[in-house]
């Protein structure tokens, strides 16, 4: 096993980035719903949003100029890592209530983790997070460890 | 519907097969707002990230797989809790298939435990998965 992580990139973990705040409307419920191929009537009419709805919600907007030429923002999710080719890993969601068009709703991430693996390809580094997504009266929406790989 | 007393440790929820076409993945990324490029830029994709096409989203497959549990429980109960990896990456072109068995029941605690895959064409699990449903009272 090489030694790709140093203490520079350690030294992420924990870091927690700014909240973003999101209003859920019903015509985003429809696009999601639509181009995931949800088949229950309450998503498609926008009603309740599907369980995997906010993904990559937490994320900052970034404009044009701030996205690098794998179409990413160059600001990335955590420290520059020397590999650099970016690959969803899964996720584990637990669900407190129902998100419905109309709530607003204030997304949290932190950097938790960040471990090396060999992958069958090459070597791949993880990063984990904690999401946390509250009500603006901070009611429990669903909290999430989320992975991502570079390869 | 399944109802809770009925259900036995191995029953098989219902299989769907999903075949994504570069529509879907452009309107999947533009609603999640992904940019990046593997999953709509085929000569960057091949070329640069060297991936054989363009990529399936990750989530997407996530996605289908919370619909394999959602559709089989319709109303009788809720998804508390859910998780997948993604194992082996999927290509437009392919069929994947999503399924899932029963794997655990708390009659006590209302709640069921899945086990969940996508599958590809050649039945290899690319991504596995699992989840918590808590069924309601009167769906006893």
């Amino acid at each position: 096993m090489s030694n790709l992580i140093d203490d520079e990139m350690r030294k992420w973990i924990g870091r927690e980035d700014p909240e973003v705040r999101m209003e859920v409307t019903r015509r985003d419920i429809v696009k999601y719903a639509i181009a995931t191929e949800q088949q229950q009537e309450k998503y498609l009419r926008g009603d309740e949003a599907p369980p995997m709805f906010l993904f990559a919600a937490d994320r900052p907007l970034r404009a044009l100029d701030e996205l690098g030429p794998d179409g990413l923002p160059t600001d990335g999710m955590g420290p520059p890592l020397p590999l650099k080719r970016v690959m969803a890993g899964g996720t584990k969601q637990r669900y407190y209530r129902a998100i419905k068009a109309g709530d607003v709703l204030i997304l949290k991430r932190k950097l938790t983790d960040m471990f090396e693996k060999q992958g069958s390809s090459g070597p791949l580094i993880f990063l984990e997070y904690l999401i946390t997504v509250t009500t603006e009266d901070g009611e429990l929406v669903l909290e999430e460890t989320m992975r991502r790989i570079n390869r | 519907m399944p109802k809770l007393h009925e259900l036995k440790v191995g029953l098989e929820i219902p299989a769907r097969t999903f075949e994504a076409t570069e529509v879907s993945l452009f309107l999947y990324n533009a609603a999640i707002w992904n940019p990046h490029r593997i999953h709509y830029d085929e000569p960057y994709t091949t070329r640069v990230e060297k991936h054989p096409g363009v990529v399936i989203d990750g989530p997407l497959q996530g996605d289908w797989l919370t619909q394999a549990v959602v559709n089989w429980l319709s109303d009788d109960g809720t998804l508390i809790e859910f998780e997948y990896a993604n194992r082996k990456a999927s290509y437009l072109g392919e069929k994947l298939t999503t399924g899932g068995i029963v794997r655990d029941i708390e009659a006590e605690e209302s709640i069921v435990a899945l086990e969940l895959w996508v599958k590809n064409e050649a039945g290899d699990i690319t991504t596995p998965g699992s989840a918590k449903v808590l069924f309601d009272a009167r769906a006893n």
